[in-house]
């Protein structure tokens, strides 16, 4: 057996399925993106760019970009929460554990799972109005899941609940790399703990705060769980993958569909592309 | 990485000056303040399902979510859950899928990582680009054209479909075999070539037993994933035989829908094993996030 070729034979496997299931999808939603599929017939008519003048020319298809801003803001909170969690947790505390497993543990619990426990959570006369009842706070008591004025910050709120544990845990290693010896450095030197945490921890997590910066982009446009089985986009709730999937299995419209998906991987590989210029790579902590 | 082995003492170099200590207690006082406010919004939803899941159908329409049930053992809800709500085989087809997706996974991932990181050929940066390319690309946005593919090849509704996307789209897992087989010494290699053995037995007796800890951390980010994979499941098994344990729990929503105490039970049955398993191997849970994550 040649000596170049067995390399090739490790990677016959993987590669086939990479481009099995990456290069071949992506290569042919961007030839569908051009045409006027419907998912069925053999040979679809091509259209040039109506299907991306469509997207952004009609406005209820562009709505869902707003959506999308509900769930970015919520991933600001988030990110502060997650932050402010694990900078305290990094700290001496009692029950650290406990408290890091209870903060951390929605991050694994099942979506559907999640989506039962907050349609009973927001159900009417549910856990959440008879919170407010007890505390006196019946007048701002609505149909968490039926008002369009609502809905959004309803299922934005379950997204950061559910995904609050996984960006705290990241923050967490990452405090936990810095090296003790600048704390007792800073120790010595008198500074208190917001000094350390400006020039010690901020400094430390910044390559971190980049990668969080891109899954809250691209996590904020492709919101498909929570919302597909809490609401199932109705009450003005519908995301951009929503969007397209019954474009594509509802409606038989695979020609928008991935032109639709395309956009989307645009925005995202043009976020990432940002995001890798604008904070460079780490060179040592400064 | 365990918490115990915190920041050192804050208070040892510290001048016992009064005004400090008391802002010191203040902050205290916050910070626990706002670690049990914390634990509680995570902890309620999931309480009061617990609750529910245990009330009998007249107990829930009378009471209240925080009214405790009257037999805080009664199984009605599971055992309905189980048979009318068809868990018993969702658990089954989940493990079935999940079992040979990780095994395919953890051999396709360190296959991957073997072949680039201990060969020198022609193409091998572009097989990396490659991969790393494709990690870029949000699985989401794709499924309108792998719905095609997964048609073409004759799978679709078949538990082949997930297994093969599963095994096919996962990336993660070849950068952390990768990351980890850095560490290898080649002597080892060199060692066992010089004793005549085939690359093949080198992958196979040397390396992967030595990946050990990679692929416990691949197991437990990749089974978690599996477990919890509504999606694919979803758009590639719509029949109901295929139901795994999200899909099952989805449909509970027809036939329940006026019964939340069953709902609950199917939802306490789905969310019981993975606080078990979190429970059990909760360090392997941390480091194998923050692994999965950072690339």
């Amino acid at each position: 057996m040649p000596r170049g070729l067995t390399p090739w034979l490790f990677l016959l496997g993987p590669l086939a399925l990479l481009v099995l299931f990456t290069y071949v999808p992506v290569a042919t939603m961007f030839y569908y993106s051009v045409t006027d599929w419907d998912g069925l017939r053999r040979s679809p008519d091509f259209v040039g760019l109506e299907n991306y003048l469509e997207i952004f020319t009609r406005p209820e298809l562009f709505e869902v970009f707003v959506v999308s801003l509900y769930y970015f803001g919520a991933s600001f909170v988030q990110i502060a929460l997650a932050l402010y969690f694990a900078t305290v947790l990094s700290f001496r505390v009692r029950f650290a554990n406990l408290f890091k497993g209870i903060l951390f543990f929605p991050y694994l619990v099942n979506g559907v799972a999640i989506g039962f426990v907050f349609l009973y959570f927001f159900r009417p006369d549910g856990v959440l109005d008879t919170l407010l009842a007890l505390l006196g706070g019946e007048g701002i008591t609505r149909q968490w899941l039926g008002d369009p004025a609502a809905v959004n910050y309803s299922l934005a709120g379950v997204s950061v609940w559910r995904y609050l544990g996984l960006n705290f845990v990241l923050f967490l290693g990452a405090i936990q790399s810095i090296p003790a010896e600048r704390y007792e450095a800073a120790e010595l030197d008198g500074a208190n703990r917001w000094q350390q945490f400006r020039y010690i921890i901020l400094p430390g997590i910044r390559p971190v705060i980049g990668l969080m910066f891109i899954l809250a982009v691209s996590g904020s446009l492709s919101v498909f769980e929570i919302p597909y089985i809490m609401t199932g986009g109705a009450n003005g709730s519908e995301t951009f993958v929503i969007q397209t999937i019954n474009t594509a299995f509802r409606f038989n419209d695979f020609g928008l569909a991935s032109a639709m998906a395309v956009v989307l991987l645009a925005i995202v590989l043009l976020v990432t592309w940002l995001q890798r210029r604008l904070v460079p790579e780490e060179r040592g902590v400064s | 990485m365990s918490t115990t082995a915190i920041r050192p003492a804050v208070h040892a170099a510290e001048p016992p000056r009064r005004p400090r200590v008391l802002g010191r207690r203040a902050g205290r006082a916050t910070t626990y303040l706002a670690l049990v406010l914390a634990s509680l919004i995570t902890l309620v939803p999931l309480v009061v399902i617990a609750m529910a899941s245990l009330k009998t159908g007249a107990e829930f329409r009378a009471e209240g979510p925080f009214d405790a049930p009257q037999a805080w053992l009664n199984p009605d809800n599971f055992v309905r859950a189980f048979t009318d709500g068809n868990m018993l085989r969702a658990f089954g087809n989940t493990t079935v899928i999940l079992a040979i997706s990780v095994a395919g996974t953890v051999l396709i991932g360190s296959m991957a990582a073997y072949a680039i990181d201990r060969f020198r050929f022609r193409m091998r940066g572009v097989v990396l680009g490659a991969f790393l390319l494709a990690a870029l690309v949000p699985g989401v946005t794709t499924q309108v054209a792998t719905f095609q593919v997964v048609e073409g090849l004759g799978v679709f509704n078949s538990m082949a479909a997930p297994i093969l996307l599963f095994m096919g789209t996962d990336i993660v897992s070849i950068y952390i075999f990768l990351q980890f087989m850095r560490s290898i010494p080649h002597d080892l290699d060199e060692a066992a070539t010089l004793e005549g053995a085939n690359r093949f037995t080198i992958y196979w007796r040397i390396i992967l037993p030595l990946l050990k800890p990679a692929i416990a951390t691949v197991v437990i980010v990749k089974g978690v994933a599996i477990y919890n994979e509504f999606y694919i499941p979803f758009l590639y098994m719509p029949s109901r035989e295929l139901g795994v344990i999200s899909t099952s729990l989805f449909r509970f929503q027809g036939p329940f829908s006026a019964e939340w105490e069953v709902i609950s039970a199917g939802v306490v049955i789905v969310i019981l094993p993975t606080l078990v398993v979190f429970l059990l191997l909760q360090r392997w849970f941390y480091n194998g996030i923050t692994a999965g994550a950072v690339k």
